[in-house]
């Protein structure tokens, strides 16, 4: 067991590394990164300096190991447009991003857990039907536009919901309900098939047949066992989501680190883009090493080398 | 030989004759599965859009009518009616969302062409040849994967710059990370098959048993993902043109639609409401499709995908 939790921490580290060359080159596609920033009135001199300053001069590699020996110690530099460290500005966000995304992950556990069991309950029957349908057309449908159907029908029709931020607390109803109903849609599908398998296998008719009560066998006896690609699909949608929905985030005007990202993008605050690319790997990684931890402990068949 | 039936689709799997020719076969299949019958249908009104949209189109999709800005579905003057409304310069919508069919399919096959050659090639190498090219290879793939797909695109199209061509070219660039995956677990099973050794023992080479033996029986797993993939693939475009770093006008496409519709939410909800549907129907009929093909294909790999 201990070996395990070593040998994935040690490749959670070299997935981090890896995730660290792909930022550090991804802001290095379009050529000179210096050109891109540098307003068009630079003389060629003070070109030459700024990239002096921003150590652009060096060599790829040495320019890679004076970034990364900073990231460790989390230091990414400083933001241009908000004349802060950037990992700073990235902290910043992620109150509201943790906050959109429990939400989101609460609505979608709420109404994915509960229909996909009724759904494969009730398999091929009209709600199994109505469920199957509702998750593909959710599956199917772009979050943002869910958004701003959600928008016209609550904002500008009905004047119940405000349209965007994050001022009064009944502004994250709809950003969450968009992420939720999306993540309840690829949830419920995976809910219904995993129990599907699980009715079917012997222990639940012998569970049956000791005259257990129908819901104590689909609860602890199917339930329990078909929670692992649940699981899953969970943990996987939740890391999205704790990267901040870029979409979502930004129709709702949602001060979370999917907004920064696309703002720092746009304005080309390379700082802040990398710390935030980077910030969300770490977490997506992170909540993958959580999931691999609920796994063993929700199983405990599960061996890993 | 035993027949199974597929709930979700409805099709009988292994009960047709074998001596009917290929294609007849495959039609008579999708006959037999009401969602395979949806999807395919979709599908082919798309494409047709997607070619033949001018001939059917009831306007040009560029005609300005400042006289008839912000019309509500069904407003009629001299030239016909606005089946779906007009937009804030008085465009047909309708005859715009018919000319957006064509950037969808464009990104969708094109850039799921170039991702699943790109993939299946990379998951080829990983799983076949093994060892530590095969740890390599696969951490790599860890470490793109743990920077969220919509993330990894923003950003670099935020460096690169936007533009049809380029968009394509990022979507076909990033795309393959998940065949990769994919196609390497299938190598791995595929690999220690009795036919491959046999294939050894017959005094084929590597290369030889890698690309007639182990390939063809992978790829069907790559044509069922290449289906998931066009749906996102269709889904990303239209989220980075609707933020604006994806195609630009004058180019006609969903997302750009949608972003207009935006603007214009609190008057115009037909300006968001349509584009949106064309979207998810459009994905729907892919995701339909990729659902019976899964099912026709291979009937072992149902519900994994």
């Amino acid at each position: 067991m201990r070996g395990f939790f070593i040998s994935r921490l040690a490749q959670l580290i070299v997935t981090m590394f890896i995730v660290s060359v792909v930022v550090f080159l991804i802001l290095r596609l379009s050529g000179d990164p210096v050109l891109v920033v540098a307003p068009d009135f630079f003389s060629q001199e003070q070109i030459e300096q700024m990239r002096k300053f921003w150590g652009f001069d060096k060599p790829l590699g040495e320019q890679y190991l004076t970034f990364i020996a900073k990231a460790v110690t989390g230091d990414f530099g400083t933001s241009y447009l908000k004349k802060l460290p950037a990992m700073e500005v990235v902290i910043n966000r992620l109150g509201y991003t943790w906050m959109l995304a429990a939400a989101s992950a609460a609505i979608g556990l709420t109404i994915a857990v509960p229909l996909g069991v009724l759904s494969a309950l009730k398999r091929n029957s009209l709600f199994d039907l109505a469920i199957t349908s509702l998750s593909s057309l959710g599956t199917a449908m772009p979050s943002f536009w869910l958004g701003l159907m959600l928008i016209i029908i609550f904002s500008v029709h009905l004047r119940m919901l405000p349209v965007f931020g994050a001022l009064e607390p009944k502004a994250i109803i709809m950003p969450s309900m968009t992420l939720g109903v999306g993540m309840a849609a690829r949830l419920s599908r995976m809910t219904r098939s995993a129990m599907l398998e699980v009715l079917n296998q012997d222990y639940v008719r012998t569970a049956h047949s000791k005259g257990l009560l129908h819901k104590t066998v689909v609860l602890r006896h199917a339930l329990r066992n078909a929670l692992i690609p649940i699981v899953t699909v969970f943990g996987l949608q939740l890391g999205w989501l704790l990267g901040g929905s870029v979409v979502v985030e930004s129709v709702f005007s949602w001060p979370g680190l999917g907004r920064l990202m696309i703002e720092s993008i746009s304005v080309r605050d390379n700082t802040v883009v990398q710390a935030g690319l980077l910030w969300i790997a770490l977490s997506f990684i992170l909540i993958n090493y959580a999931i691999d931890v609920i796994y063993i402990m929700l199983d405990p068949r599960i061996k890993f080398q | 030989m035993d027949t199974q039936t597929d709930t979700a689709t409805g099709a009988k799997i292994a009960d047709m004759p074998n001596r009917r020719s290929p294609p007849l076969r495959v039609l008579t299949a999708l006959g037999k599965s009401p969602v395979g019958l949806a999807g395919s249908l979709i599908v082919t009104v798309i494409v047709f859009l997607a070619f033949f949209g001018p001939l059917v189109s009831p306007r040009e999709e560029h005609s300005r009518n400042l006289r008839a800005r912000f019309k509500a579905p069904g407003f009629v003057d001299d030239v016909g009616t606005y089946t779906l409304g007009s937009d804030q310069l008085g465009r047909d919508i309708l005859s715009r969302i018919i000319a957006g069919s064509r950037v969808s399919v464009l990104v969708g096959v094109v850039s799921v062409l170039i991702s699943g050659t790109i993939g299946v090639i990379y998951g080829l190498i990983s799983g076949f040849v093994g060892g530590i090219v095969d740890s390599v290879l696969m951490r790599i793939v860890d470490g793109l994967l743990a920077i969220p797909f919509i993330i990894l695109v923003i950003a670099i199209s935020g460096v690169v710059g936007a533009g049809l061509s380029t968009l394509i070219l990022i979507l076909g660039f990033t795309g393959w990370i998940t065949y990769a995956r994919v196609i390497r677990g299938e190598v791995l099973k595929v690999r220690e098959m009795e036919y491959v050794i046999a294939a050894y023992a017959l005094g084929q080479n590597r290369l030889k048993v890698m690309l007639l033996h182990i390939l063809p029986n992978v790829i069907s797993s790559a044509i069922v993902l290449a289906a998931v993939q066009v749906g996102v693939t269709i889904l990303a475009e239209s989220s980075l043109s609707f933020l604006g770093l994806g195609v630009k006008p004058p180019t006609v496409t969903w997302g750009l639609m949608l972003s207009d519709g935006r603007q214009y939410i609190n008057s115009a909800w037909w300006m968001t409401a349509f584009p949106g549907i064309a979207i998810t129907v459009t994905v729907l009929g892919v995701v339909f499709l990729g659902d019976w093909l899964r099912d026709f294909l291979d009937p072992n790999i149902r519900g994994r995908a």
